[in-house]
């Protein structure tokens, strides 16, 4: 066998393996996906029963909760971005990474500082990387969050919130993660979680135009709404985990497909050039016989004379 | 027959239990609560503690709940909970089991916990 063809041939047997690895990633994620969505929709209905009651306390009472006050110059802002911890997503990790990026830039163009705080260990690092700085991040559980992970991440930021901005408090919460719309389509998207603003919560519950009843509180609006609000913003966190979650697995399963193509593209193409360079070799062995055959008549047919 | 309320019992992760009841009684942090169909609207803070449902076909149904509150309006009661199990589902070996880990590790946050899952098992 001739050199460039043991080449070729070695090639096309790495790629072939690479091929069987990436399809096998992506037969994995797909499972997943299904699994994540399915954990997507069982949080469902906490969340919307909290947003509702949520919704109520806040319009049915007049007491003023420093969750739900939106403060008159805020000067510092909480960003929660949610990440991978795992690559091979494609743009995944790098896409939610640049939405919190313009978040951050609009806040301070509105003259706001920004405390970073980030989950996945794909924007740990590249935070560290750019030695920017992270005011505290939470890694290893982005495949599949539970609820006591949103409850970890949720208690600092509370009480940062909670916190009066002199002493390292924060006015404002926001949350960047991919939001899963579909198997296709998965776009980051950034909320304001603190301070609640009331429209946007009932619409995302879907009672906006309903008339709440008037509730009694046990034992009182204040205490409800203290118990309620740490809630809510766990369950939203719980929900945007949930979403990266399904949203990662899909991103994994579309790089993983395109991998898997373009590896049989490149099988492809490199068998072509494995044949050519057999069929040359083939007929250079042929001209050499040939070439050598008459050569050796012409040389007794010489002698003969 | 008797009035009915809807009762969705629901856990942060899932669903946990679903259907019609004549009276559920919850603990709040004021004291304990009886719900009956036709309460006045009503939104309360839960302890952790045992909750019983009784089922419009005269059954009972226990859960145990871990931190949570109760909305009532409309006749439907939501009672929603970081954590929540049925009292069917409790393993009670293994509840004694984590209450006496939780109490040699003076683990106060798990030894409440085993505590609400042997209360549920014992009102069933």
């Amino acid at each position: 066998m001739g050199a460039q063809l043991r080449v070729y041939k070695r090639r096309i047997r790495s790629v072939t393996a690479t091929k069987k690895i990436t399809k096998a990633m992506e037969m994995i994620a797909a499972s997943r996906i299904v699994k994540a969505q399915r954990h997507v929709a069982a949080s469902t209905p906490y969340a919307t029963e909290l947003t509702r009651a949520v919704t109520a306390v806040a319009t049915g009472s007049t007491t003023k909760h420093p969750l739900t006050t939106e403060v008159e110059a805020p000067v510092r802002a909480a960003v929660l971005l949610i990440t991978s911890d795992r690559g091979l997503a494609g743009g995944y990790s790098s896409n939610a990474i640049k939405a919190a990026d313009r978040l951050t830039e609009r806040l301070r163009g509105e003259g706001k500082e920004v405390d970073s705080y980030i989950v996945g260990r794909k924007g740990v690092a590249y935070y560290t990387f750019r030695e920017r700085k992270i005011a505290d991040s939470w890694t290893g559980f982005t495949d599949n969050p539970t609820y006591a992970d949103a409850k970890r991440i949720a208690t600092p930021l509370i009480e940062a919130v909670q916190q009066d901005t002199a002493e390292g408090g924060v006015d404002e919460l926001h949350i960047v993660f991919t939001e899963f719309i579909s198997m296709l389509t998965q776009t980051p998207v950034e909320h304001r979680l603190l301070p609640l603003s009331l429209e946007g919560a009932a619409e995302e519950a879907g009672t906006k135009g309903e008339i709440l009843p008037l509730y009694d509180f046990e034992p009182s609006a204040e205490d409800v709404l203290d118990a309620l609000l740490p809630r809510y913003v766990e369950s939203r966190i719980y929900n945007a985990l949930l979403q990266a979650a399904a949203s990662k697995h899909a991103a994994t399963r579309r790089a993983m497909k395109s991998a898997t193509d373009n590896a049989g593209e490149l099988i492809k193409s490199l068998s072509r050039l494995a044949n050519a360079a057999r069929q040359a070799e083939i007929t250079q062995e042929i001209s050499e016989i040939v070439g050598g055959a008459s050569a050796l008549s012409d040389a007794t047919a010489g002698s003969d004379r | 027959m008797a009035a009915e309320l809807h009762v969705e019992l629901v856990a942060a992760d899932r669903s946990v239990w679903s259907g019609e009841a004549t009276l559920v009684v919850a603990r709040t942090t004021s004291g304990d609560i009886g719900v009956m169909p036709g309460h006045q609207p009503l939104l309360g803070v839960l302890e952790s503690g045992p909750v019983t449902i009784r089922t419009s076909d005269g059954g009972t149904v226990v859960a145990a709940v871990h931190g949570g509150f109760l909305s009532f309006a409309d006749n439907k009661l939501s009672l929603l909970a970081e954590i929540a199990e049925l009292a069917d589902e409790i393993d009670t070996q293994r509840a004694e089991q984590a209450l006496e880990r939780a109490k040699s590790d003076e683990d106060d946050a798990a030894q409440r916990r085993a505590d609400v899952r042997l209360r549920a098992v014992a009102g069933r």
